[in-house]
């Protein structure tokens, strides 16, 4: 088998078909042939007849504005009397330079430019057609074994977001098309489901897959082949194997991507571990608000169906699968495996407690194995790399990569996958950029609600399951959202406990009633002194004393996993950020300026030249002066909205 | 299994979770949401013990025992984390003990004192709810409410109704029905075994003691009461003396004491139903009516078959219920033998039953506008209005029932169990069918606790073939297996509640089953005991028919103890 297709990254290009499986595949008259390596070089593009256009329309180039750039290059092709191809690829991952437009024309390298809104799209082509690479838009080209490479234009693989990273699970998101099970099996996909149908035994499948020490990329880091052999030794029947793509933690995106770039990939690895446990229906549970991954999946799973990939007699095998796409009304909570079954189920979306555990007893009573987008996009490369090369990458407890969906306060936004053991550093200042516009790196919240926050101290830290647990913060499944110098500690804290007290189910007291409280309680530290009584303050007091304690025992007595971990976000700034805590609480003051309540605006009678700008936008008359004379700000009055700072030509308005 | 509790080696059984192990050895770990007999939901995790080995905190309700366990149950980490949780129930409650029906009687309440919660730790916002009054037979206050998801597990699992259920999400999570309507609209049968479940003042009958009090006040009224079988084995329960006790004369003198004119029995009007019943079940069989017939004394079943088993309605008995019966005949009867007013009497029955509340307001059940039944007061109502009143019933001396409905017969008691009106209608349809009293007049196989009891009987070559189902989740098996053709019968008995009356939505909360199975021996032992064993040998009964009725079936009979049914669409 060659080997190619995954080496370093997925920039060179080209990867390689099993003839077996094409042959098998002939009998359900697939299109590729055997012998036909013609066509497989059109399909993976390394040989083309007349241009191909790649527009980037995942759902943030599509938010970027893809569609109206397709339409500007539709015309300009009209225009200009031009025959080129138009492809919808997914995300490439740089979601900040979207919508991406590549560009391949016969005999060259595919190259590929940023931020290709609408209006660029005709100096781009003019440009691109009469052979010139506009500096200004390009990004990078990618490697070719057949094709020219562009002069003095950098290689995509070299691009400081791309270079550290390592790209298994999103080897294909962006650059094939996601629609196309020719080229998904052109460029090497399915070879593995053959692999594991026709040469090894279930036993060996959950074997090979526990060798391999992939863990559960859903947040709980659980060994995956441990946890399938648990359901394929339970006997039953019947047995369920379910696809948690219910992506619920602010920030990430991760599984979305995913599915609308690499359909085909997650089938594929859901096959496989429906084949190792013995599962012969399988559900995706996918959030309703995701339409176009949506649409992908049904699409993919019909081409799937066709071609024998999934249905009755997989590949000719007596190994039968069946899928049902079951949408998600969007609460938080349905992303816990029991509360999802639940909601398979037809019930509300409770979690239900453990023991039994799924793998035993799970949807409709039978053994159910739960595996995340990532974790099951991991099996195909597992299965075509052997375990010992999966096992080989990362760190001695976490292997292989990991994906995350890098935001916030950060040059680079997007989707990065990198090797375990990369640190936090790396992955925030040499793949996100660092901060924008020089501002200090304060921390990154990692593992969504029921994560942690790393403060630069501890930035050095490996990803790593184990490591991060000892900073407070968790793997979870992706979300890293990155945090400026003029974030708020507190005010993350109180973020993410709105967002938990909100998505709560219900049903246990700590989580219920628990994260209510501590709610009520950030929100009294980030409150001012301003017609406050004594009392009021005494029981602001009350509560700060509290609040640890309080913490601590909703994490320890919750039903389930987002109460167990709903303190985190507290407990994991408390721990980092006491300092801010007890400015906001003895100070009242908030030093990054962004708890209202706590802002004093004044004026520098310096610099104000009596404009009377700000007072005529002061919503609630509490600036006063005379024109030409520095104004000067009523502090009873002032509602802190922040009108008067932003509107002053002369940066005579300043908080303290 | 070897475990140790608390540094303590004891044995528990195979199989059983920790909570279960520590209620065999005699630890007591408190819960709130746990419900014997049904898988654990760990929703209160109030039952949370320590894992000694590690600190970890179990929630004991759900977690299995294992070998070699060592736990710690009353540590002071585990100590804190209840009343941490105990406190947090409280910071979102009305605080409002002392004006609640449930003060004294509450399990919320019970926790604050056993944690010693002295001070409110949480100064929230508390949730702003509205009382739902309106369902003629139960109380709903969301604000009381701490979401143990009892009520729901018990309507869903046990009665099959749904009628209620978590809605909203968070700290904003209630429990309500459907599309937070109330609960008269909805698919609420009114079997007040959420009443009987919950845990607080959030679910409570609707309380009629001030209606019943203001009557007996009013110079002008009549005020007559009738207490169902149920009563004298259940009431001194809530008066803090053991479960099973007969104490009907006492409690009839009390009745009196209070200042009811009359007293009756509604067991009289059990064996009424008897006569009409099993002359209606014998005339089905003998004229190819429709079968099988069924029952027809449960309230909340005729709301249930109404709403979710429409295709049944014609099967259903034609009979009211005794309550109803003793109702006609108090304001026909009665009134005109006495030679009073119809309307001066105010007709009051004490019922082991919130849905009786209903059944009376039901407009099937009026005559000429005018209710039969004027206030229906629940077993723990009843018990608090002898409270109100200050009578000790230590200190009475039993009295008899008034006439002319003084005698009953242990046939017309057994209504009160599962099983009891299948028993007392067989005994008099055999009558009817040979002319002669069955050889034993106990029928082993409808008796006790159980769900669902099949008889077959030989009845001079004619094979009865008869089912006995107590709660509504029995009652859909029996009527989904009889749509199917799977089961066919004659006579199905259906009582709504598990067990039947004695377990009512408004008899004395009983933490145990073993109160209730105290209370239905008492009705054997009564039977036992009787000479009076037959509805139709009852000499009240036989008069009441020579004067008035002249035979079971009569025109008269149809008029004043008989009704229909309709069905009901749950979406308007």
């Amino acid at each position: 088998m060659n080997n190619n297709i995954i080496e370093n990254n997925c920039w060179k290009e080209a990867g390689s078909v099993s003839p077996e499986l094409l042959k098998e595949l002939s009998k359900k008259q697939f299109s590729v042939k055997p012998d036909d390596a013609e066509m497989i070089k059109r399909l993976t593009r390394e040989k083309i007849d007349r241009p191909v256009i790649y527009i980037g329309a995942g759902t943030c180039g599509l938010g970027a504005g893809a569609k109206a750039t397709r339409k500007q290059i539709e015309k300009y092709l009209a225009d200009n009397n031009m025959n080129a191809d138009i492809l919808e690829v997914g995300c490439i991952g740089l979601c900040s330079a979207e919508p991406l437009v590549d560009i391949q024309i016969p005999g060259k390298t595919r190259v590929s430019f940023k931020n290709i809104t609408a209006e660029k799209v005709a100096s781009l082509l003019d440009n691109f057609f009469s052979g010139n690479i506009p500096e200004d838009k390009v990004l990078g080209q990618f490697h070719s074994q057949s094709s020219a490479p562009w002069d003095n234009v950098p290689f995509l693989s070299q691009h400081p977001f791309f270079a550290p990273q390592k790209r298994w699970v999103l080897i294909n998101c962006g650059i094939v098309d996601p629609l196309n099970i020719e080229e998904y099996v052109s460029r090497g996909g399915y070879a593995s489901l053959f692999t594991a149908l026709t040469k090894n035994n279930p036993t060996e499948v959950c074997d090979i897959v526990e060798k391999s020490g992939l863990r559960g990329r859903g947040g709980g880091g659980f060994p995956t082949g441990k946890k399938w052999k648990f359901a394929a030794s339970g006997k039953s029947e019947q047995k369920y194997l379910i696809c948690n793509a219910d992506e619920g933690d602010p920030g990430a995106f991760m599984d979305r991507a995913v599915i609308e770039g690499d359909p085909f990939r997650l089938l594929e690895g859901m096959t496989i571990a429906a084949y190792g446990i013995g599962a012969s229906k399988g559900y995706i549970y996918i959030r309703a608000e995701y339409p176009l991954a949506i649409e992908r999946l049904y699409h993919a799973m019909e081409k799937a169906k066709k071609y024998g990939l999934l249905g009755h007699n997989i590949l000719g095998t007596d190994f039968n699968f069946d899928l049902t796409i079951k949408m998600g009304a969007g609460a938080f909570v349905c992303g816990e495996e029991t509360a999802l079954m639940n909601s398979i189920e037809g019930k509300r979306g409770m979690p239900r407690p453990r023991p039994p555990y799924p793998a035993v007893s799970g949807l409709f009573g039978k053994p159910t194995i739960i595996n995340n987008v990532e974790t099951l996009t991991n099996i195909p490369m597992i299965f075509f790399k052997g375990a010992d090369y999966f096992s080989s990458f990362g760190t001695p407890t976490s292997k292989g990569t990991k994906v995350f969906a890098l935001s916030g306060k950060v040059s680079r936004t997007g989707l990065v996958e990198i090797e375990m053991g990369t640190t936090l550093r790396d992955i925030v200042f040499k793949i996100g950029g660092g901060c924008p516009n020089g501002k200090k790196y304060k921390a990154a919240q990692i593992g969504g609600p029921s994560g942690g926050c790393i403060p630069d101290s501890q930035a050095d830290i490996e990803i790593d399951y184990e490591k991060l647990k000892t900073v407070g913060a968790i793997m979870g499944s992706g979300g890293l959202v990155v945090m400026d110098e003029n974030t708020c500690m507190v005010d993350v804290a109180k973020f993410f406990m709105d967002f938990i007290q909100r998505e709560s189910c219900g049903k246990c007291i700590p989580c219920r009633e628990g994260t209510k409280r501590l709610l009520e309680i950030l929100e009294n530290i980030t409150k001012g002194r301003k017609g406050k009584s004594e009392e009021e303050s005494l029981l602001r007091m009350q509560g700060i004393i509290t609040m640890e304690q309080l913490a601590r025992v909703i994490g320890s007595t919750s039903l389930c996993g987002l109460g167990q971990t709903a303190s985190n976000p507290v407990l994991s700034t408390l721990r980092w950020f006491r300092n801010e805590y007890e400015e906001h609480i003895f100070d009242r003051h908030c030093s990054a300026g962004v708890c209202k309540e706590l802002i004093e605006y004044s004026i520098d009678e310096h610099k104000c030249k009596g404009c009377t700008l700000c007072a005529r936008k002061c919503p609630v008359s509490a600036i006063m002066g005379k024109a030409k004379t520095p104004h000067y700000i009523i502090p009873d009055k002032c509602i802190a909205c922040g009108q008067c700072k932003s509107v002053c030509p002369f940066d005579a308005v300043f908080t303290k | 299994m070897n475990i140790e509790v608390n540094g303590k080696k004891i044995q528990a059984s195979d199989g059983v979770t920790i909570l279960e192990a520590l209620t065999e050895a005699g630890i007591k770990v408190p819960t709130l949401c746990h419900m014997k007999g049904l898988p654990p939901s760990g929703a209160c995790r109030i039952c949370i013990v320590e894992n000694a080995e590690n600190g970890v905190l179990i929630p004991s309700c759900s977690f299995p025992a294992w070998e070699g366990m060592k736990i710690f149950t009353h540590s002071q980490k585990a100590l804190a984390a209840r009343k941490t949780i105990v406190e947090l129930l409280l910071a979102n409650h009305p605080d409002d003990c002392l004006y609640c029906d449930r003060n004294n009687n509450c399990e919320l309440q019970d926790l604050a004192v056993e944690f010693d919660v002295r001070k409110r730790k949480y100064s929230p916002t508390k949730n702003n709810y509205h009382i739902d009054s309106s369902s003629p037979a139960i109380l709903r206050d969301p604000a009381k409410c701490i979401l143990c998801g009892k009520c729901v597990r018990v309507c869903e699992e046990i009665q099959a109704v749904s009628a209620i259920d978590f809605v909203r999400r968070g700290s904003r999570s209630m429990i309500a029905p459907a599309f937070c309507e109330s609960l008269n609209t909805s698919s609420c049968v009114n079997c007040g075994q959420c009443v009987a479940i919950c845990p607080t003042g959030a679910l409570v009958e609707r309380n009629s003691i001030a209606d019943v009090i203001n009557a007996l006040n009013d110079p002008e009224k009549i005020v007559v009461i009738q207490h169902a079988p149920a009563l004298s084995v259940s009431l001194a329960e809530e008066f803090g003396l053991d479960a099973g006790q007969d104490i009907i004369g006492v409690m009839t003198a009390a009745l009196r004491k209070i200042g009811f004119d009359k007293v009756f029995d509604t067991s009289f009007t059990a064996d009424l139903t008897i006569m009409e019943e099993a002359n209606e079940l014998v005339d089905r069989i003998k004229t190819g009516g429709k079968l099988p017939m069924i029952t027809s004394c449960s309230p909340a079943w005729i709301k249930f078959a109404e709403t979710f088993y429409p295709e049944f309605i014609d099967n259903i008995s034609t009979c009211r219920s005794p309550q109803q019966m003793m109702g006609a005949v108090i304001k026909s009867y009665f009134a005109q033998k006495q030679n009073i007013d119809p309307s001066k009497i105010y007709s009051v029955s004490v019922m082991p039953c919130t849905a009786k509340k209903f059944e009376a307001a039901r407009p099937e059940m009026l005559r000429n506008g005018v209710a039969d039944i004027d206030a229906v007061l629940t077993t723990r109502e009843l018990a608090k209005l002898i409270t109100r009143f200050g009578i000790d019933l230590k200190n009475l001396n039993p009295e008899e029932a008034d006439t002319p409905f003084g005698t009953r017969s242990s046939a017309g008691k057994l209504f009160a169990g599962s099983g009891g009106v299948m028993e007392a209608a067989v005994r008099t349809a055999h009558f009817m069918l040979t002319g002669k009293n069955p050889g034993n007049p106990v029928i082993s196989a409808l008796r006790g606790l159980e769900g669902i009891k099949e008889l077959s009987l030989d009845i001079n070559g004619l094979i009865l073939k008869a089912a006995v189902v107590s709660s509504l989740g029995n009652a859909r098996k029996i009527l989904d297996a009889v749509k199917k053709g799977e089961a066919q019968y004659h006579f199905i008995e259906i009582m709504s509640c598990p067990g039947g009356c004695i377990n009512g939505g408004g008899q004395p909360r009983s933490v145990n089953k073993e109160n209730v199975i105290k209370r239905l021996k008492a009705l054997y032992a009564i039977d036992e005991e009787s000479e009076l064993k037959y509805s139709h040998e009852n000499p009240d009964i036989v008069r009441l028919y020579n004067e008035y009725f002249k035979k079971p079936g009569s025109h008269m009979a149809h008029e004043l103890l008989h009704t229909h049914y309709g069905k009901r669409d749950l979406l308007k």
